[in-house]
């Protein structure tokens, strides 16, 4: 068994090396980093932009495995590079990540916990008016993409204040960042402030995990509901909610673990329409900026964050797994 | 006088349970008519999406321009009908693409086993681990100039792993099976019986998978597009507008909200055909996420 996990983490890890020197690759021979220093006025010297480049290590003119064995030798010593801003990868990561975190948590527990719970009950009363309700909300949100429902809620936010006669600079409902800038974060009106910024982007990433959930879970459910043991737990005298929830809810979870794990993993970069449209700072936005700012070292810098993370939640997947699942453990 | 003994095929079974759903068949209406639209409506507009009206910037719809004007005189109807064009053909063509993509890599990965498996799981499990989006983001530049079939492929090759594993699964059970074996011990070449006995016996799942993978490829096309990552101009398809006009919601409604609303309701009823036809196939199972 611990050969087995051993030689899984190494095979792990060897994907996560190989993508991220795939995407690195990728990104060093496709971006154009000089391209920045191009049409300004006057236009700099040739040699002070390859010296700048140079220190950046994002010099097109060296060869592409020699700037990949300077940055390479960097992330084994925990350093992934210089941004084209001449700022630390790993502090932009490092800033941005729980940024994203603040965006996303309220959102993905409230959403899965709600979705599995409502997926739960319709499944329970199948065909009934809450069951017709949720099955036409997930098809509907999952047919919107998330930039056209993160638009429809943001202008409904707008709608809001403007209804309810928050023109000023204080508003209902804000649509833009995290706070309002200026504001201490830790006495109860920064609290409250970071609170109206959160509730819209909070409710699109809620909405889409609802509605994914929701319907999954229902089916789970539903293929539980039928089953033979469900029936002798009440036939043996246990009331019909506690073997719905013992028996019938916990065993309809086992196949959702492996989609909250992943889910929870893709979301940091899944929420990137959210964050981009709410103007949030996280590692989204980060992701689109590292690509149309030619930023190499931090294009790859974010496929091994979405790496290691996707790897993270691949092996917590199995151990929940476990958990739920008492065979697995046998 | 002998009557010819009633039978039924399977696939007429299956078209009668299609026919006989009612909001699969209004999804299949809604399909074609929009296809229709979207090719027909070319012929007898009076503008092009390519054309300028100097007389009408930032026009609400009128008689004249449906659908309203853009900031520079483009006739916003026309632009949809283009983009919807642009979606259709990328949904349709990527879901093409990459089931069959999963179907040949899950088949092999599972017939011939050994080395291919491995090298094809291997791939697979780098793909997944890969940030797919990022990927066709940096290639992005590639696109312009080029035909979008670039594109499409790009966005086909992020999107079989999963579909190939299920395959590969079904390739190991039905490769035990004895009219395989059959044709194995005559002799018949691997890649024969992949095509002739394995893959046919797996349709419905590989439907299925192709109807799903048409709204997930005209959703994914539409967030690459928003950045300026999918279609380039001057080709515009309806992630492009999206993107270009999100702005202009509140302002000037009818740039943001007329594509979209095309958009949301060709997304709704790919995805009603994808939910009947999993109920015409396997009409004990419960309907599951399109």
């Amino acid at each position: 068994m611990i050969s087995f996990l051993l030689r899984r983490l190494a095979y792990l890890a060897l994907l996560v090396l190989v993508a991220t020197s795939a995407a690195y690759f990728l990104a060093a021979t496709q971006l154009n980093p000089r391209s920045r220093y191009e049409g300004r006025n006057p236009p700099p010297p040739a040699a002070v932009v390859d010296a700048a480049l140079d220190a950046l290590n994002l010099n097109d003119r060296t060869p592409v495995l020699e700037r990949f064995a300077r940055w390479s030798t960097g992330v084994f010593h925990g350093d992934l590079g210089r941004t084209v801003d001449n700022t630390s990868v790993n502090e932009e990561i490092d800033r941005r990540m729980w940024v994203s975190l603040r965006l996303m948590l309220l959102g993905a527990i409230l959403g899965s916990a709600l979705g599995v719970a409502g997926g739960a009950y319709a499944a329970v009363k199948q065909y009934q008016k809450f069951d017709h309700v949720l099955t036409v909300f997930s098809f509907v949100i999952l047919s919107i993409p998330t930039v056209v429902l993160a638009v429809l809620y943001k202008n409904a936010g707008i709608g809001l204040n403007n209804l309810l006669g928050f023109t000023g600079e204080t508003k209902l409902l804000y649509t833009t960042g995290e706070m309002t800038p200026g504001l201490d974060p830790w006495t109860g009106a920064g609290i409250m402030d970071r609170m109206a910024h959160l509730i819209l982007p909070t409710l699109v990433l809620a909405s889409i995990s609802i509605a994914f959930y929701g319907r999954y879970q229902r089916n789970a459910m539903l293929d539980i509901l039928g089953s033979d043991f469900l029936r002798t737990a009440q036939a043996k005298g246990l009331p019909r909610s506690r073997a719905l929830i013992r028996h019938g809810l916990r065993t309809a979870l086992i196949p959702m673990v492996t989609f909250f794990a992943y889910q929870f993993a893709l979301l940091f970069v899944g929420a990137t329409f959210t964050e981009k449209i709410f103007g949030w700072h996280g590692m989204g936005e980060y992701f689109v900026n590292s690509v149309t700012g030619q930023d190499v070292n931090s294009v790859a810098g974010v496929t091994l964050f979405v790496a290691i993370l996707v790897l993270i939640a691949g092996f917590l997947a199995d151990v929940a797994y476990a958990a739920l699942d008492p065979r697995v453990r046998v | 006088m002998t009557a010819e003994p009633d039978v039924t095929s399977r696939g007429q079974l299956v078209l009668r349970r299609f026919l006989r759903r009612r909001l699969a068949m209004l999804g299949f209406t809604i399909v074609l008519v929009l296809f229709a639209i979207a090719y027909l409506s070319p012929l007898f507009v009076a503008w092009q999406y390519d054309e300028l009206d100097a007389s009408a910037f930032l026009s609400p719809p009128t008689g004249e321009h449906w659908f309203g004007t853009t900031q520079n005189g483009f006739d916003m109807f026309a632009l949809t009908m283009r983009g919807m064009q642009k979606s259709l053909v990328v949904g349709l063509v990527g879901a093409v693409l990459s089931t069959a993509l999963a179907a040949i890599a899950g088949a092999f990965a599972g017939y011939f086993g050994r080395i291919l498996n491995a090298a094809i799981s291997a791939v697979m499990d780098l793909l997944l681990v890969l940030p797919g989006f990022l990927i066709v983001a940096i290639l992005s530049p590639l696109f312009q100039g080029r035909t979008w079939l670039f594109f499409v492929l790009l966005l086909a090759a992020f999107q079989w792993m999963i579909t190939a594993r299920i395959v590969r699964g079904m390739t190991l059970s039905l490769k035990e099976r004895e009219f395989v074996q059959a044709a194995r011990f005559m002799g018949v070449p691997g890649w024969k019986i992949i095509f002739r006995h394995i893959l046919p016996n797996m349709a419905s799942l590989l439907i299925i998978d192709a109807t799903v993978n048409v709204s997930s490829l005209i959703l994914a096309e539409v967030g690459l597009s928003f950045f300026g990552f999918g279609i380039q101009p001057p080709d515009v398809s309806l992630g492009t507008l999206i993107g270009n006009y999100s702005n202009a919601a509140l302002t000037f409604w009818w740039q943001f909200y007329l594509p979209a609303g095309f958009l949301v309701l060709l997304v709704l009823a790919v995805n009603l055909v994808g939910d009947g036809l999993r109920d015409a196939f396997d009409p004990n199972a419960p309907s599951r996420v399109t």
